[in-house]
């Protein structure tokens, strides 16, 4: 197996909670992220999925170094990025870039889009102002789109245009790492379906790797190679995409599954199995913190948290049950 | 089933600089509903779903109107009706539940207030069953504690519970139509899923019809009997959900049927080349011509009818005739 391109270790990232307007007492954290594990190599795609309140874009903030790690580490190509300064940290921003879901509000209304294109290259390189304008036209051409088009402003176009500008200003400074946060969430059907295509297409020319974080279940399997399922801060399973969705294994991922919406009204509908909503993530249910909402749970559960190890090859879970 | 909605040519358009644009957001739109019976009408955004709700509740907002076409609801028509007569039919039998609970529920009110406000009015409930009406209200959208929560106020609860709430809401009047455009957008999966039982739910208890206005097809798969696919203000193609699902005959129904990821299928999606077309600037003909694969010279010159294709199965397209009408009836009844 080859070198991971990114590799989080025991990731943490917690948010104090204050009271009080003068004397701000601390009053408890917010584990956001806690205890995160996991790799990304080159070329490969891994999804993120959860629901709202899990640490999905907490991670994604983490790995863009938009916060700082209450503990963990993350490496990339093997070093500590925390301990990266001048030029190496530079060259981590530029390598490890990011789609955000709305594009919308992702692209400045004042720039033009070869401006919004040409700014990450015009900070990491010194390109000359002829060379700066090939490479826009070289990125924008790579997404499907005309390179005569860098002269307009975001608004001359539609939502899907739009996202695939943002995916052209991420590709332009030699990627190998793009964070897709919800990316295609806000598109629609028929221009998702476009973006996701295009995606692949662009990781199979360019051999960039993809964090793909996304809560729709049937976009997220259809377009990672593994899939990474997180509850409260945790990933609670990890396995081969096609893997996960023919043997979900923990009961958070099997309840996500019965509550994807079916593909054909011929399918079999079972009734979910769970009930309530996502815990606060202020004050976590004690070992595994799923158990109040588990079909399965048992009386260990409440106590002892488990630890996610391997339950098939390639294909870890943490869950008492295996 | 006794039928209960007949929108027949409806033409709902947006006009702008004294009339001088018109914007036809509906054009010629045509479906039924039988009583406690579910439609789900499916397009990309702004191809009109909302526009078309917005005209059977009579919410146009001010530069809209509808110039063509009626609406029957229960053996009335709607496009006549001043709008003080439509107050007495919103809330009471049709009523409608949008996409943002947060901005559906007054946040000054409390739930209690705002669950039994279509009741106090419409069927004027009032004192002690009043209050029995709402618990029952929000049981029946299970609401944990109901005496408790209808005391909160809507900040205090979550997504999920705020679009029960609504939904709650939308039932106090005892309707037999509820519209819900999008009603769960903004909900997580489990949440949502959850949700969708308790719309079933209701819906077998109380016989209610629903209209879905959705862009997602599995929500259609999961929640509808009947399908409406539109594009460009009009329905292209409509029938049972299995039918459209199994051998949609329109083109564009087909394209996004295949551009729908399916969950373990790493299969390419298929993706519809270019984008929806501006209302304002329509292709000639057939409006989804330039983006379709089997477009042929008629169709930039000739714009097709509504033909039926099978049971209850209409679609718009030219590609319908190749096939004779008999053999589409017997491939629509295997």
């Amino acid at each position: 197996m080859p070198a991971p391109l990114l590799e989080l270790s025991d990731l943490q990232k917690y948010f104090p909670v204050k009271t009080g307007s003068l004397l701000r007492r601390k009053v408890g954290w917010v584990k956001a992220v806690d205890g995160v594990d996991l790799a990304i190599f080159p070329g490969e795609t891994l999804g993120l999925i959860g629901e709202s309140g899990c640490g999905k874009t907490t991670t994604s903030k983490l790995i863009l170094l938009q916060e700082a790690p209450t503990a963990g580490t993350i490496r990339f190509d093997g070093e500590d990025v925390s301990r990266l300064q001048g030029p190496d940290l530079m060259r981590y921003r530029r390598e490890v870039q990011v789609v955000f879901q709305d594009p919308y509000s992702s692209l400045s209304p004042r720039m033009r889009i070869g401006d919004i294109i040409a700014e990450p290259l015009e900070i990491h390189t010194d390109l000359s102002r002829e060379a700066l304008a090939e490479r826009v036209a070289e990125v924008l051409e790579l997404v499907g789109l005309q390179p005569d088009l860098a002269r307009l402003f975001p608004h001359e176009f539609s939502g899907g245009q739009r996202q695939r500008i943002a995916i052209a200003r991420a590709l332009a400074t030699n990627t190998r790492l793009i964070v897709l946060d919800e990316a295609v969430s806000a598109l629609d059907m028929s221009i998702r379906a476009q973006i996701m295509n295009q995606l692949e297409e662009l990781q199979q020319t360019l051999g960039v790797s993809y964090l793909f974080i996304g809560h729709d279940l049937a976009t997220v399997a259809h377009i990672s190679d593994r899939i990474a399922v997180m509850y409260l801060g945790q990933i609670v399973e990890l396995a081969d995409s096609l893997e996960l969705c023919a043997r979900p294994l923990h009961p958070y991922t099997q309840a996500l599954f019965t509550a994807a919406l079916p593909a054909h009204p011929d399918e079999r509908h079972e009734r979910l199995a769970i009930t309530g909503e996502v815990p606060s993530a202020l004050n976590p249910p004690s070992g595994c913190r799923f158990h109040p909402r588990c079909p399965h749970a048992m009386p260990r559960c409440a106590v002892e948290a488990p630890v996610r190890k391997e339950a098939a090859p390639q294909h870890t879970v943490a869950c008492h049950l295996y | 089933m006794a039928e209960l909605l007949r929108v027949s040519g409806l033409q709902t358009h947006y006009t702008s600089f004294g009339g001088s644009r018109v914007i036809k957001a509906v054009d010629g739109v045509s479906f039924t509903l039988r009583e406690g019976e579910t439609i789900g009408l499916v397009g990309e955004s702004g191809c009109g779903k909302t526009t078309t709700c917005l005209s059977v509740v009579g919410l146009l907002p001010s530069a809209a109107r509808i110039v063509g076409g009626n609406i029957e609801f229960d053996g009335e028509e709607l496009t006549t009706k001043r709008p003080r007569e439509m107050r007495h039919i919103r809330g009471r039998r049709i009523a409608m539940i949008l996409q943002d609970p947060m901005a559906s529920l007054n946040p000054l009110f409390s739930i209690y207030l705002q669950v039994a406000e279509p009741a106090f009015y419409h069927q004027r409930v009032r004192g002690r069953s009043l209050r029995q009406r709402v618990r029952d209200l929000l049981q029946a959208v299970r609401i944990p504690s109901p005496e408790v929560r209808m005391r909160e106020y809507p900040h205090q609860m979550s997504g999920g519970m705020r679009q029960r709430v609504v939904g709650a809401i939308a039932m106090a009047g005892g309707p037999k139509l509820i519209i819900a455009d999008e009603p769960t957008t903004n909900l997580d999966v489990t949440i949502q899923a959850q949700y969708l039982e308790v719309l079933k739910d209701i819906q077998r208890e109380s016989g209610v019809a629903l209209i879905f206005v959705t862009h997602n097809l599995g929500i259609v798969a999961k929640m509808c009997d009947r399908m409406a696919v539109m594009y460009a203000g009009k329905i292209v193609e409509q029938g049972t959900v299995r039918d459209l699902f199994r051998s949609a005959r329109h083109p564009y129904t087909q394209a996004l049927l295949g551009s729908m990821p399916k969950l373990g299928s790493k299969e390419p999606l298929f993706a519809i080349p270019g984008q929806p077309p501006n209302l304002a600037r329509l292709p000639s003909g057939c409006a989804f011509h330039p983006r379709c694969r089997h477009a042929m010279p008629r169709c930039v010159e000739e714009e097709p009818a509504d033909r039926l294709v099978g049971v209850e199965w209409k679609a718009r397209c030219w590609l319908t005739d190749q096939k004779p009408a008999k053999e589409a009836y017997a491939g629509a009844t295997a």
